[in-house]
């Protein structure tokens, strides 16, 4: 009865400063209990609903009414490594724009690549543009896109729709007799073009002929198109007149009226998909600059999968072998760096989760190395207090020392860490930034667990009883 | 107490040879560069059905005009071809062509880089790793300001240095070798993994520097090397213990984390491996020799 009370007494008034430390270890748990559920999520909401059912059959009033509700899912952001996908780098031709003009250039090229990009229905495309030396380059980053060859396709090219009209046929004979005597080879005998091209197109769109039940594509010019298109018809009344894309004729209709409101519908012989493809071309416009392509990097989903599914299992058994050398070289030392270590692992994964950091293969390697450095400042601290203790010192005095007088060290070696993250973050491709940012957050937030953390758990559990069986504390 | 400065010369003409030969290995071979560095394409495909042979393989690329081409034969069914860096066309040609042979290709990734970028990238490796030798020589000399005797605190700081070459370029030459006889080509990833090695590097010695300038202060042991000695043995579990909860670590990575990140852990591995010798063995000895030589000189 009496150790009842003390033990209530020793909960909820919290009088010493181990009490005060139970508590923040308590809060701390429940926060890394948190982390991990919002790590795995699936894992919570599979027990929840082994709780709720179980407790649904006790048929106890109150019992029966547990109802664990599942938990947030967020998904760890993926990079394209991972998840599948491309990575492009164009260099943009600016021999033709005024330096002047660079940055305008840029970014009106970036406009309506995003506008293409994003006919592809990719999650989060991402379109920079940047400068390398005296090189404009545009990168466009196309996570789990499933046709790469198709992208690359539609980003590269310039659709370039015109109306052309018939020449008199004089000046198609003369052409022809030239191109005999292989003269004006580039010119076309049969049709001109006329001023009306892509440029006054406002939309088009996909529409099904009544009749014929094929695609067609219809067109609406602003209003300096329709003019344009008004004057065109009516001067060729009875003749051809060409729709011309990319150089080359799709349809070439017979004008029977003069057409105004600015309306054309193009009748070539287009499959749906080939119909719905133009459409997209057409309204995203034409390209202000001409790009090539001088990067690519493309992996395929299941490379990234199986990626994944190796990297957590190398994380996995990192962990595990870390924790049983910990546990066989430091006793309970060794087992409460282990606890430290755990929650370490947990913030971190919930931490990426919520600054959605990127995660790529580099990145989780990073991590990995992060858990083996994680280590090194309790091994740091140990390894002192052992010292210390041996010098005649009580356990708590020991902890304090050991703490104390590690931390010159832990401080330094972490300090010099975190210069080289920032270095090679600020100097480097995007494959090496991901590696050393999260290895320098591994490394911010092993600090605390190291130090915080583990320190907590040692006040704790380091009551005077507990340290006079030294063979569980020192080897 | 193990009389580790007793020995230093073995240690000295120990790595002096593992030094001798890497730089041997790095100036008669040379790394061999990635296509990171120096442009070009690498394609990763598979075969699912039947895997047809190198020679196969090479006669479908061949009229296809793709420079130095090499097919390298990865796992069972796996291919990977190295070839000069290509536009779009071509690679759907190839695809094309490596799809007519009838044993289910299936391209797993591609890369091609033009030249531009691979120059780029080496300029910022270089950059990279001047700036991190800058700061951490600053990060020192700061940290070990308030020691000068007997030796002046900049002495310290040369001597992680001596140290930190000795763990980067045992690294370096070990993959000169390894891309002269097994192929192994160098990547942006080793970029990392080089300077990962360097700040663990002067991690490592700091650790054994602090605990050389704490017994300074506490004047701890009668002679200068009595005390360099008290102080590694004091250090030597904890570099042990720290180099091999990575070390297992990393071995976790090298053995299931992958083909493409298994040469980055052993870098690593290597680096952090070396590096935990010359904390114990190098750095701490160098000193001694040092104020040795220093003392001789003011004798004579």
């Amino acid at each position: 009865m009496k150790f009842v009370t003390r033990f209530l007494s020793f909960i909820f008034i919290p009088k010493s400063a181990r009490a005060k430390s139970a508590y923040l270890l308590l809060l701390i748990f429940i926060v890394a209990l948190f982390a991990a559920a919002f790590s795995f999520p699936t894992y919570w909401d599979r027990y929840a609903d082994k709780i709720n059912s179980a407790a649904r059959e006790t048929g106890i009033p109150i019992v029966n009414r547990i109802n664990i509700p599942h938990f947030y899912k967020l998904p760890f952001k993926l990079g394209l490594d991972l998840q599948g996908g491309a990575h492009l780098v164009y260099l943009a031709d600016l021999l033709n724009t005024d330096p002047k003009d660079y940055a305008g250039s840029m970014s009106g090229l970036r406009n309506v690549i995003e506008r293409r990009v994003n006919a592809f229905g990719v999650a989060e495309p991402n379109v920079q543009t940047g400068k390398v030396g005296g090189e404009y380059h545009l990168i466009v980053e196309l996570a789990g896109v499933k046709d790469i060859n198709q992208a690359i396709r539609m980003i590269g090219q310039t659709p370039f729709l015109e109306f052309k009209e018939e020449r008199a046929k004089e000046e198609t004979d003369k052409i022809l007799e030239a191109q005999k005597n292989s003269e004006q080879l580039y010119e076309d005998p049969y049709f001109i073009s006329t001023d009306l091209n892509g440029k006054y197109l406002k939309r088009s769109e996909v529409t099904f002929d009544p009749t014929t039940y094929k695609p067609v594509v219809n067109l609406q010019f602003d209003d300096d198109g329709s003019k344009l298109f008004e004057d065109i018809t009516r001067r060729n009344i009875g003749k051809n007149v060409a729709i011309y894309l990319d150089g080359a004729p799709i349809s070439v209709p017979r004008v029977n009226d003069a057409i105004s409101g600015g309306k054309a519908i193009i009748t070539g012989d287009f499959s749906v998909t080939e119909a719905k493809e133009l459409v997209q071309r057409l309204n995203s416009g034409a390209l202000p600059v001409a790009i090539k392509l001088i990067s690519q990097q493309n992996v395929e989903a299941s490379l990234g999968e199986s990626a994944v599914q190796k990297s957590l299992k190398s994380g996995i058994y990192a962990i595990a072998i870390v924790a049983i050398f910990m546990i066989l070289w430091y006793k309970i030392p060794g087992v409460l760096a282990v606890l430290a270590l755990l929650a370490y692992t947990f913030l971190a994964l919930a931490l990426f989760k919520l600054m959605s950091v990127t995660l790529t293969l580099a990145g989780i390697v990073g991590f990995i190395l992060s858990i083996g450095m994680a280590v090194d400042a309790n091994i740091l601290i140990f390894a002192r207090m052992r010292e210390e203790s041996r010098l005649g010192k009580n356990a708590g005095q020991a902890v304090r020392d050991g703490f104390a007088r590690a931390w010159p060290s832990i401080r330094d070696s972490n300090i010099s860490t975190l210069l080289t993250c920032a270095v090679l973050y600020f100097f480097s491709a995007s494959l090496v930034k991901g590696f050393a940012f999260t290895l320098a957050l591994g490394v911010l937030i092993s600090m605390f667990s190291a130090i915080f953390i583990s320190r907590l758990l040692l006040e704790v559990l380091m009551s005077d009883k507990l340290s006079r069986f030294k063979f569980l504390w020192y080897r | 107490m193990i009389p580790i400065t007793k020995f230093r010369k073995l240690y000295f003409i120990f790595s002096g040879a593992l030094i001798a030969a890497s730089i041997f290995a790095l100036a008669f071979w040379g790394l061999r560069l990635g296509i990171d560095f120096k442009g070009g394409s690498l394609l990763f495909g598979e075969f699912s059905q039947k895997t047809p042979s190198q020679e196969e393989i090479l006669a479908i690329a061949k009229p296809l005009d793709l420079g130095e081409l090499s097919v390298q034969p990865s796992g069972e069914r796996e291919v990977i071809l190295r070839f000069k860096e290509i536009d779009e066309a071509k690679h759907q040609q190839l695809l094309a062509g490596l799809n007519k042979m009838g044993g289910g290709f299936q391209e797993k990734s591609f890369e091609s880089i033009g030249p531009s970028i691979g120059r780029e990238l080496s300029a910022n490796a270089f950059k990279a790793i001047a700036l991190v030798l800058v700061l951490i020589v600053a990060y020192i000399a700061i940290a070990f300001r308030k020691v000068s005797r007997p030796l002046a605190s900049w002495k310290y700081g040369v001597a992680a240095l001596i140290a930190l070459f000795h763990d980067v370029i045992i690294p370096l030459g070990l993959f000169a070798v390894l891309g002269r006889f097994y192929d192994i080509e160098i990547s942006s990833g080793f970029i990392a993994a080089i300077l990962t090695v360097l700040g663990y590097s002067v991690h490592d010695s700091i650790i054994v520097f602090d605990r050389i300038r704490e017994n300074l202060i506490k004047h701890q042991g009668k002679s200068f090397d009595e005390t360099i000695d008290k102080s590694v043995n004091q250090t030597f579990t904890r570099s042990l213990n720290t180099s091999l909860t990575v070390i297992l670590v990393l071995l976790a990575i090298y053995f299931l984390g992958g083909e493409s990140m298994k040469y980055i852990a052993l870098v690593l591995m290597v680096g952090i491996g070396v590096g935990t010798y010359s904390s114990i063995f190098i750095g701490s000895t160098l000193l001694v020799s040092w104020s040795k030589f220093a003392m001789q000189k003011k004798r004579y």
